[in-house]
């Protein structure tokens, strides 16, 4: 029948033609940096930042080793009020309050920005402990809230699959991609806004990466996620938006997809496609 | 970002490895063009051997295609090239492709070449028009491979612009070969063969505008493909 041919159903053009676009949507500002200056004593380690960081997008920071980027990811849940030669003028604003304001208490701001290091660090407890730890200095104690918020936490770190089973085995016992996956369970236990991702996969083999990569991809639904990598084409996949900086100073901020096909500077554009500037 | 440096990367094999693509493209350039010129010359001069050598070559312009095409995938699978190396990939792909249809038109040319020997003899028609038509088209390419090998697209609203020659002298032949064919069916039979080859000259005069095209998102990262000419022109120099 020559009808055979006629399509039945409408095919969603504007999809297509949208592209992978994936910043289409609602476009929050969660964080705001504002000329933002760090100095380590003498040393001057971040030149004058600006940048809005979205809500439920992933930022990504690329660029070369002491270029300031771990830094800059430090300052947004003030990590570097750690080390005393850290002098920090300018602003972050999270949620529109300056957290670099004299009010601002440490302990809660770090409860709303959660952190996870290159280095898995669990403790030296079980697994359930690692996750509940979180709550328990809160003074959280009953035991079916703990139950509930665990198993939330490893489902929503794509763990509770692979330790349901043994939750009161020592956490060091996990393999590294594990430990890592049982660190953002408890970081996300207590429920923050953001979440800070120094190099998170760098110290593990592909497959544990990729179950990372892909367990940002689910966390953006809840959270504001921004990670520092070493690895470009790891920017590119999971990140919205990426910043290149350089020497302290953030050289070029956009869309992922633009800033990896046709960044509008000259030392991204060297820096990604791997030549020297 | 406008960049056009191959070379530089901190991996001195991924500069050779984009160097030898590179050349290889102009390589199968030089290639097409020489068989568009045999391509005309055998028609016009009713050279069957010539022709025959034409349909026989364009298996290397295949052949090149082939390659070229293994070369980049292992580009992209290996390096993952981003920015100017990403595009340079992504045109290059295309280019090639259209270049192999350029070569496939030089062979229809060389079979009509062959036709019109066939039910001609060996007849020394001048057959100036076409030859004109073909100097117009095979400039046009030429001077595509050229912005390509330069990787300056300075020149491509000039050469996107002699398309508009190349389409009015196509118009003006079919209108001539329809007078002829008025004037005597027995003209047919040659009028078509010319139809035919001059339809060809008009499509690769449109793949080198298309080549031009590839070479604008190559450098300025645009996709400036079905856009009006003031509207290519105000990106090639924006």
């Amino acid at each position: 029948m020559a009808t055979e041919h006629v399509r039945t159903h409408a095919i969603d053009m504007n999809s297509i033609l949208r592209g992978r676009d994936k910043n289409s949507g609602q476009n929050e500002i969660c964080i705001k940096v504002e000329n933002l200056n760090l100095h380590y004593g003498q040393k001057q380690a971040l030149h004058n930042i600006s940048m809005d960081i979205l809500k439920q997008r992933v930022t990504a920071y690329i660029g070369p080793s002491g270029c300031g980027k771990s830094t800059l990811l430090r300052c947004i849940n003030r990590m570097n009020d750690l080390v005393d030669s850290a002098r920090i003028d300018g602003k972050i604003l999270l949620d529109n309050e300056n957290i670099y304001d004299k009010s601002v208490n440490v302990a809660a701001l770090r409860r709303r920005v959660g952190m996870v290091f290159q280095k898995p660090n669990p403790f030296p407890k079980s697994i359930f402990e690692n996750v509940a730890y979180g709550l328990r200095i809160q003074g959280i104690n009953d035991k079916r809230t703990l139950d509930e918020t665990v198993e939330e936490a490893l489902k929503g770190a794509a763990l509770w699959d692979e330790v349901k089973d043994r939750l009161n085995d020592n956490a060091l016992g996990l393999s590294g991609g594990q430990q890592q996956r049982l660190v953002i369970a408890r970081a996300i236990a207590i429920e923050p806004e953001v979440l800070l991702l120094d190099e998170p996969a760098s110290a593990l083999d592909p497959i544990s990466t990729l179950k990372i990569e892909e367990l940002i991809n689910e966390l953006k639904e809840k959270y504001t996620i921004v990670i520092v990598t070493h690895n470009m084409q790891q920017a590119a996949r999971v990140s919205d938006y990426t910043a290149f900086m350089y020497m302290g100073e953030l050289i070029e901020i956009g869309n992922t997809n633009q800033l990896f096909t046709n960044p509008k500077k000259k030392q991204t554009e060297d820096y990604i496609t791997g030549r020297y500037g | 970002m406008e960049n056009t440096n191959i070379g530089h990367h901190i991996s001195g094999q991924f500069n050779r490895e984009l160097e030898d693509v590179r050349n290889h493209v102009l390589t199968m350039g030089g290639l097409v063009e020489e068989q568009i010129e045999l391509a005309i010359r055998a028609f016009v001069s009713s050279d069957v051997e010539l022709a025959e050598q034409v349909i026989k070559q364009d298996n290397q312009i295949d052949d090149l295609e082939m390659a070229l095409d293994k070369e980049c995938t292992q580009i992209m699978a290996l390096r993952q090239p981003t920015a100017f190396d990403l595009r340079l990939l992504i045109a290059i792909l295309k280019i090639i492709n259209e270049l192999e249809r350029v070569g496939d038109l030089a062979e229809h040319i060389a079979k009509m070449a062959i036709h019109r020997s066939d039910i001609e003899g060996n007849k020394n028609d001048s057959y100036h028009e076409i030859r004109h038509m073909a100097d117009l088209v095979k400039a046009m390419l030429h001077d595509a491979l050229d912005a390509f090998a330069r990787m300056n697209i300075e020149r491509v609203p000039e050469i996107t612009g002699k398309d508009d020659n190349v389409d009015r002298e196509y118009a003006s032949i079919i209108r001539q070969q329809i007078t002829y064919m008025m004037e005597d069916p027995r003209n047919i039979t040659r009028t078509l063969n010319v139809l035919w080859t001059v339809r060809s000259l008009e499509r690769i005069g449109d793949h080198a505008c298309n080549i031009c095209e590839h070479l604008v998102y190559m450098i300025k990262g645009e996709d400036v493909r079905h856009l009006s000419r003031e509207e290519l022109e105000r990106k090639v120099k924006g």
